[in-house]
């Protein structure tokens, strides 16, 4: 996520083009006449299903794999539909890969990287912004940027050394790492939305003798609301789903997230596929489920993080 | 005012010797937790990492310094190099790939269509899947399915998996990673097409343009500051890839699907510490330079 221009401030023409196109996004669009003189183009509308169905042909099979009996699984036929329906997939992933303890350890990880990276980076924007004028903290900008060319493999080795000599190697060590890697991005993103806030806002409150502290939570917090929206749904991604990251740094099996217990059924058990596939969706359908509530603002954060990154 | 000001205008370029007025100290409060965790957590072990790449190090114990030797054997390891040249080559056919697709349904969910709204919520669903869990499923109808439907249909092409086979494993990995990274680059694509102004495509209709043309000569021009985003993110994220990959074929057949992040990891768990930091160093090289071109590319054009 990095093609800034490394000099903060872009001009507000420039800041009002990107948020309004990207605006239209989920609203259908400023550019391209939507309702017009005819109401759409069928041909158009076919091929783009054809190509949806790429999409959920595999989450398709997923779903009716996952709800096939254990014989029927194995028939060859993977788009069949399940007949008999059946949940003993559901109810031997459950207990396999230990669900509920893997669901709790994907909820912590993603949860605390999705708060701290909001926090972290909020704050540091923030000082950053206010203090443009010193070095210290111009340096910090750059400093903190500096690591979207760092990407997890390069520092992976020395990081899973240290986590291990450190009592790190858990959840908690995931966490602190995953909100570093989304952390020069969020900074950016912040950094960005902070210098279209104008000063005279803060100077009033100042004037009511709110501190800088206060002045942050009260009024700076609740106006950073749409970016935090976009930096959070990132973090939740990146955390939720990455394998990568908890596989090399969490040591003990059982502290394991979601994605990386599937795993499991690439060796044992590889003949049972409908528990396999409970399993995946089991993993799978909390983002989706997210996803499905949040549409809007998850194209619209993706978007907006995307451009002004 | 004059500090709001070059706030607002960000220092670019200019210095500001001016206002040496004190820092609030909440406000290295409001820094220092991100900056020190920040250093603790990559440079440090960025630093640690290019010191042992320079040592026999193999982990744990003693070591000794031992120069340049880890980068000379790397760069004659044929297997660093096999991992080096297959992912470049994946990360380029999948960019091209997976942005002219992207495009071509940016410009399709842009159209005058119906569904829109639940056609483009669809297209984003794979953004939202763990990798390593779809390719799982991938590689589950790569080894069963497809070969399945080959024999029915009688192609002998389709019979064998296509991930079982070294020359052609990498077009399962690139299916998978496009699959999972055309929504990222579509919804891009679609907010660039968005901000072209309908009036430029309504005088081209007067002018006698026809959609080909609109296409190629108005969307495409006009769009290019959105491709160059979009090639740049892409191919630095193709360039770790490792999720899908470890999904999908563990980078077999053999080694012929080892990316180069596979190929550090790996490394560690036989003992080759120093030796594989020497890689990561060497890409951490090749990163910079990656990131340097983008720079001078995305200065040059600032349209966006």
């Amino acid at each position: 996520m990095s093609t800034i221009p490394l000099t903060p401030g872009r001009t507000a023409k420039e800041e009002t083009a990107t948020t309004g196109s990207t605006r239209s996004i989920t609203t259908g669009g400023a550019g391209a006449p939507t309702k017009g003189r005819k109401s759409g183009s069928w041909s158009t509308t076919i091929i783009l299903f054809l190509c949806a169905v790429t999409v959920l042909l595999p989450l398709y099979v997923t779903i009716s794999m996952a709800f096939k009996t254990g014989p029927q699984s194995v028939d060859g036929n993977a788009f069949s539909l399940p007949a008999p329906f059946s949940i003993d997939g559901f109810v031997e992933a459950w207990q396999l890969t230990r669900f509920p303890v893997g669901f709790a350890m994907s909820f912590i990880v993603t949860a605390g990287t999705v708060v701290a990276t909001i926090i972290l980076a909020s704050f540091a924007s923030y000082a950053i912004i206010r203090n443009w004028d010193h070095r210290l903290f111009r340096y910090s900008f750059f400093y903190l940027l500096g690591a979207m060319f760092i990407p997890f493999p390069v520092v992976a080795l020395p990081q899973i050394q240290l986590t291990g000599r450190f009592g790190l190697d858990n959840p908690l060590g995931v966490i602190i790492l995953a909100t570093m890697f989304q952390l020069s991005f969020s900074v950016l993103l912040f950094t960005a939305f902070l210098r279209s806030i104008p000063m005279e806002l803060e100077e009033s409150a100042r004037i009511d003798g709110a501190s800088t502290w206060q002045t942050f939570w009260r009024l700076i917090f609740p106006l950073l609301a749409p970016m935090s929206a976009t930096v959070g749904i990132f973090a939740f991604l990146y955390a939720w789903n990455d394998f990568m990251m908890p596989s090399l740094i969490i040591s003990d099996a059982d502290m394991q997230t979601l994605p990386v217990r599937q795993n499991l059924f690439q060796s044992q058990f590889s003949s049972n596929y409908n528990v396999a596939f409970a399993s995946y969706l089991m993993a799978m359908a909390p983002a989706i489920i997210a996803y499905l509530f949040a549409q809007r603002w998850v194209m619209e954060g993706v978007t907006q993080g995307a451009l002004k990154g | 005012m004059s500090a709001t000001r070059s706030i607002v205008t960000g220092g670019g370029g200019a210095k500001t010797p001016r206002s040496r007025k004190k820092v609030e100290p909440i406000y290295y409060l409001f820094l220092f937790p991100a900056v020190i965790l920040f250093t603790l957590a990559i440079t440090v072990p960025g630093i640690i990492g290019i010191f042992f790449s320079f040592t026999d190090s193999i982990g744990i114990g003693e070591w000794e310094f031992i120069g340049f030797t880890n980068y000379i054997a790397a760069f004659s390891d044929p297997a660093i190099l096999t991992s080096f040249l297959f992912t470049f080559g994946f990360a380029l056919v999948t960019v091209i790939l997976v942005n002219v697709i992207a495009f071509l349904l940016a410009v399709g969910l842009t159209a005058k269509i119906r569904f829109k709204m639940g056609l483009r919520a669809i297209f984003v669903i794979p953004m939202v899947v763990s990798g390593i869990i779809i390719a799982y499923v991938f590689a589950f109808l790569f080894q069963n399915s497809l070969p399945a439907a080959g024999s029915a249909l009688g192609i002998p092409f389709l019979e064998t998996s296509i991930i079982a086979n070294p020359d052609l494993a990498w077009v399962g990995i690139v299916i998978v990673t496009a699959w999972q990274s055309i929504p990222g680059t579509l919804l891009i694509y679609i907010a660039g097409i968005l901000s072209i102004p309908g009036d430029v495509y309504e005088a081209a209709s007067i002018d006698g343009a026809n959609k080909r043309q609109q296409l190629l000569r108005i969307t495409l021009p006009l769009v290019a500051g959105y491709v160059v985003i979009n090639v740049i993110l892409g191919f630095k994220n193709y360039l770790n890839a490792y999720d899908i990959i470890i999904g999908l074929t563990n980078g077999g057949p053999g080694t012929s699907t080892r990316s180069i992040a596979m190929t550090i990891i790996r490394g560690f768990q036989t003992g080759d510490y120093a030796y594989q930091m020497a890689t990561a160093t060497l890409f951490f090289i090749i990163t910079i330079i990656i990131a340097v071109l983008q720079l001078s590319v995305t200065r040059g054009r600032s349209n966006i």
